[in-house]
C-alpha cells in the first residue's frame, strides 16, 4: 500500500525549478482612456456619472454596475478628498524591508462611489484616517497617462 | 426539471486587439444580450462568467475582475472554466441554475482579452504543459495539435487538402458574420496548403487566430418565457460534458472519446437516438481545421474517418444537408477562447430563431448541436438546442 | 438579431496604436518563480532517468503497466501496486516537424518531436520527446526507436537525460 509506506524523507523528493514568463500591456479601456488623458493633459480627475442612479464613479466606468446603463457623462472629482483608511508598509511588494516605512491610503471623495488607493505624502506619525487630502501630480512633461501620474495625496487645509 | 430556453445573445467584434478593458467588453456583450431578450439586469437572478486562464488577460482572479461588466454586482455569481471547453460549458452551468428551479433567468458571460499578453499569448500557453515531463523539452502549444492531427491523418489516410477544405469553408462562411476577424470570400484550398508551415502538419491557415472579445447569452425558464411572451427563444434540449485522462501521452489521439461520451449524454436527454437524421446543423469547436472533422466524428455525425469525405462532398456547407459552422467558426470569426460561445451557443440561437441574417441556413432547421473542446485536448462540452 | 444590429461594439486597435502609445496603457512584468515538487511517482521516475532507465507502476486490478508512473490508478481509483522497469525502446505514435520554437519564433532547422509508446508498458502509454538521427523525410508513425541517453556523468534526473529517440540500429530489438 503506497499510501502507507510513502516516503517521509523530503530530501528524496525532487523538484523542478522554473519561472512563468509573462509580460503585459493593459489598455486603459473606454472610461480609463477618458480618465488618464484628462489626468495627463489637463491634470484633472474625472468621474463617470449615472444620471438614473445619481451616482458618480471613481475610477470612472463606462457602465453603471447597478442599472447597467452605458455612461457617457463625465464630471470633475472634487479637489479635496478624505483619507478613509491608512496603512504603513514596512516591506515592498517583493518582501524586501524598506528603510523608511511608506504610508498608503484609500482616498474617497464626497458623493462619489469608489476612490483611489495611493501614497499618502506624510510621515507615518501624521498619517490618520479622516485627513483632508488632494492629489499631487507629477509635472506635465513627466505624466504618461497611468496612475503613477499622481505622486500621491498631500494634506490640505479645508473647510471640512 | 424546468425547461430552459435561450432568449438573447450578444457579442463584441472579435479582433487581434481591442481597446476596451475585459470588463467593458463583457458589458457590451451583456447589454446586447439583455436588450435582445427585452429584459434588464434587474430581471436576472444569477450570473455565470466563463473565462480562460488568468494569464491571458494578465489579471489574477479574472472572474472577480469581470463581475461588474458581466452584470454580477450583488447577485449569485460564479466563474466557470474548462479551458476552450468553456465556450459551451458555461452555458451548461447557466442551464443548471434555471433547470434546477433556483433561477428564472440566468445570464452567461464569456470573455477573453489575449492581446494584453506580450508579445504573443503563446508565451503563457507554455505553462499549460506538465512542468516535469513536458516543459523541459521547451514545447510550443502547436506541437500537441500537430501530433494529434498527424495521428488522425495517418490512421485514416486523410489528405491535407481535405482538411484544408474546412478552413476554406469556415473563413468563407464568416463573410456573413459582423464580428469576424478572418473572413475571406476568396480563400482557396491552395492558399491553405501554401501557407507557412508552423509545426507540420499544421500550417498558418489551419489555425484560428488569438483574439479579444466577449459574448453573452440569456437563459430563462419556460414559465418566464411564457409570462413575458418572449417570441425569439430556442430550447436547450440536451447537455453533456466529459473529460479524458490527464496524461495526454496515454490518450487515443484519433477518436475524441470524451466528446462522444458528452454527446451521448446530451442526445439521450434530448431524446435523439439517430443524431445524423435528427440533428439539422452543427457548430463543433474548430480552433484548427482538423478539429472540426475530429469533433464531427466525436459528435457521431460522421463515421470514424468519414468527416473529410462529407466535407469534400459539400454536405457540411451552409446549404448542404448538414451545415457545419455556418457562423464561420473560430477559424473565420476568431478565437477569444471562452468568448467563442458567440459562434457556438449564440449561432444556434440566431439560426433557430431565424435571426442569422446573411448566415441564415437557407433551408428550415429545427435542431442544432454545439460543442466546445478544451483543457489540454481532453474536454468535451455539448449542448443540443431546438426551435 | 444579427440582422437588426447596425453597430457591433468593439474598438479595434492596430499594433501601432498599442506599441506607439497612441492609447494610454499600463505595463506589467510579473516575476513569478516556482519550484514544482515532483511528488512520489515522478521523483522516482526522475531518479531512474539518472540511472538510464524508465520505470512504471503496475495496477494489479486492471493489470495495466502505467507510464508515466503514478501512485494511483485513475481508472480503478486505488493505489497502484509495484514499481517495474520497462524498456528504453518503443514506437512512434505520432510526431510533428516544428518550425516554431517555444516562443513561436520561426526556426530554419525544424525540431522533430512526438509521442513514443514504450515497450513493456501497456499499449499506447508513452511520453513526448525529440527525435534524432533521422530527417523530416524518414520519420514516420510506427517507426521503432530507442532512447539515446546522455553519458551517466551528465545526467541530472530530468527528461533531458534522454537526448532524443533514434531509429533502432541493426541487431537492436
Amino acid at each position: 500500500m503506497t499510501f502507507l509506506d510513502r516516503t517521509t524523507d523530503a530530501r528524496k523528493f525532487r523538484h523542478w525549478e522554473g519561472n512563468v514568463e509573462a509580460d503585459y500591456i493593459y489598455t486603459s479601456g473606454v472610461a480609463g482612456e477618458r480618465f488618464f488623458v484628462a489626468l495627463r493633459d489637463d491634470g484633472r480627475m474625472l468621474a463617470s456619472r449615472c444620471p438614473a442612479c445619481k451616482l458618480d464613479y471613481l475610477p470612472p466606468r463606462m457602465f453603471c454596475e447597478d442599472c447597467f446603463a452605458e455612461l457617457t457623462e463625465y464630471v470633475d472629482v472634487p479637489q479635496a478628498g478624505r483619507v478613509a483608511a491608512v496603512t504603513l508598509a514596512h516591506v515592498d511588494r517583493t518582501g524586501t524591508k524598506l528603510s523608511n516605512p511608506q504610508v498608503w491610503a484609500f482616498v474617497t471623495f464626497e458623493g462619489i462611489r469608489g476612490g483611489l488607493v495611493h501614497r499618502l505624502l506624510v510621515t507615518p506619525k501624521q498619517a490618520r484616517a479622516g485627513m483632508a487630502v488632494r492629489a499631487k501630480l507629477k509635472p506635465r512633461d513627466a505624466r504618461t497617462g497611468t496612475i503613477a501620474d499622481i505622486e500621491g495625496f498631500e494634506p490640505v487645509r479645508s473647510r471640512f | 426539471m424546468t425547461k430552459v430556453g435561450v432568449i438573447g445573445a450578444g457579442m463584441t467584434l472579435f479582433r487581434r486587439r481591442l481597446q476596451e478593458t475585459g470588463k467593458e467588453l463583457c458589458f457590451e456583450a451583456t447589454k446586447m444580450a439583455l436588450d435582445s431578450a427585452g429584459i434588464t439586469r434587474g430581471d436576472v437572478d444569477m450570473v455565470v462568467c466563463g473565462t480562460a486562464p488568468d494569464a491571458f488577460d494578465g489579471v489574477a482572479m479574472k472572474g472577480e475582475y469581470l463581475l461588474d461588466g458581466s452584470g454580477g454586482f450583488r447577485k449569485p455569481y460564479t466563474r466557470v472554466f474548462t479551458g476552450g471547453g468553456t465556450g459551451v460549458f458555461s452555458t451548461i452551468a447557466g442551464w443548471w441554475h434555471v433547470a434546477s428551479g433556483l433561477a428564472d433567468v440566468a445570464l452567461v458571460v464569456n470573455e477573453e482579452k489575449m492581446s494584453s499578453c506580450q508579445p504573443h499569448p503563446q508565451s503563457v500557453f507554455a505553462n499549460i504543459w506538465d512542468p516535469i515531463l513536458d516543459r523541459p523539452l521547451k514545447p510550443n502549444l502547436v506541437w500537441i495539435f500537430a501530433m494529434e492531427m498527424n495521428r488522425y491523418m495517418s490512421v485514416y489516410g486523410v489528405k491535407k487538402e481535405d482538411i484544408a477544405r474546412v478552413a476554406v469553408k469556415n473563413k468563407r462562411n464568416a463573410v456573413g458574420h459582423p464580428c469576424a476577424q478572418l473572413a475571406d470570400p476568396n480563400i482557396t484550398v491552395d492558399d491553405v496548403l501554401n501557407s507557412e508551415v508552423m509545426a507540420w502538419p499544421v500550417q498558418r491557415l489551419d489555425i484560428s487566430p488569438p483574439s479579444d472579445g466577449a459574448s453573452a447569452v440569456v437563459l430563462a425558464s419556460e414559465d418566464f418565457i411564457r409570462k413575458r411572451r418572449i417570441k425569439d427563444r430556442a430550447w436547450v434540449s440536451g447537455v453533456g460534458w466529459c473529460i479524458d485522462s490527464t496524461m495526454w501521452t496515454d490518450r487515443d489521439l484519433v477518436f475524441p472519446e470524451y466528446v462522444a461520451r458528452a454527446a451521448k449524454h446530451a442526445y439521450k436527454m434530448a431524446k435523439i437516438d439517430d443524431p445524423r437524421r435528427q440533428i439539422d446543423f452543427a457548430e463543433p469547436y474548430d480552433p484548427f481545421d482538423y478539429k472540426e472533422l475530429h469533433h464531427l466524428e466525436g459528435l457521431l455525425l460522421a463515421d470514424k474517418g468519414e468527416a473529410p469525405v462529407l466535407t469534400r462532398e459539400g454536405v457540411t456547407e451552409r446549404d448542404g444537408k448538414m451545415p457545419v459552422c455556418p457562423s464561420g467558426g473560430l477559424l473565420g470569426v476568431g478565437n477569444p477562447i471562452a468568448a467563442t460561445m458567440g459562434m457556438k451557443i449564440g449561432e444556434l440561437f440566431w439560426q433557430l430563431t431565424g435571426q442569422a441574417g446573411k448566415r441564415q441556413i437557407p433551408h428550415e432547421v429545427h435542431t442544432g448541436v454545439s460543442q466546445a473542446w478544451g483543457d489540454l485536448m481532453q474536454y468535451g462540452s455539448v449542448v443540443v438546442m431546438s426551435a | 438579431m444579427t440582422a437588426r444590429i447596425s453597430r457591433w461594439p468593439g474598438i479595434e486597435l492596430r499594433a501601432a496604436d498599442l506599441y506607439d502609445g497612441k492609447v494610454t496603457q499600463t505595463r506589467f512584468h510579473p516575476d513569478a518563480k516556482y519550484a514544482w515538487s515532483a511528488g512520489e511517482a515522478m521523483s522516482r521516475f526522475l531518479q531512474e532517468l539518472q540511472n538510464g532507465r524508465f520505470i512504471a507502476r503496475t495496477c494489479h486490478k486492471c493489470e495495466r503497466i502505467l507510464f508515466p508512473p503514478r501512485m494511483f490508478c485513475e481508472e480503478c481509483f486505488r493505489p497502484t501496486d509495484e514499481w517495474t522497469y520497462i524498456h528504453d525502446t518503443g514506437t512512434i505514435e505520432t510526431f510533428s516537424v516544428s518550425y516554431l520554437d517555444t516562443d513561436a519564433k520561426r526556426i530554419a532547422e525544424p525540431i522533430l518531436v512526438g509521442v513514443v509508446s514504450l515497450d513493456g508498458a501497456s499499449p499506447r502509454m508513452g511520453m513526448m520527446h525529440y527525435f534524432g538521427e533521422m530527417t523530416k523525410d524518414d520519420i514516420r508513425i510506427g517507426m521503432r526507436v530507442k532512447a539515446e541517453w546522455k553519458p551517466a556523468a551528465e545526467r541530472r534526473g530530468s527528461v533531458l537525460d534522454v537526448r532524443y529517440f533514434r531509429p533502432l540500429r541493426e541487431g537492436e530489438r
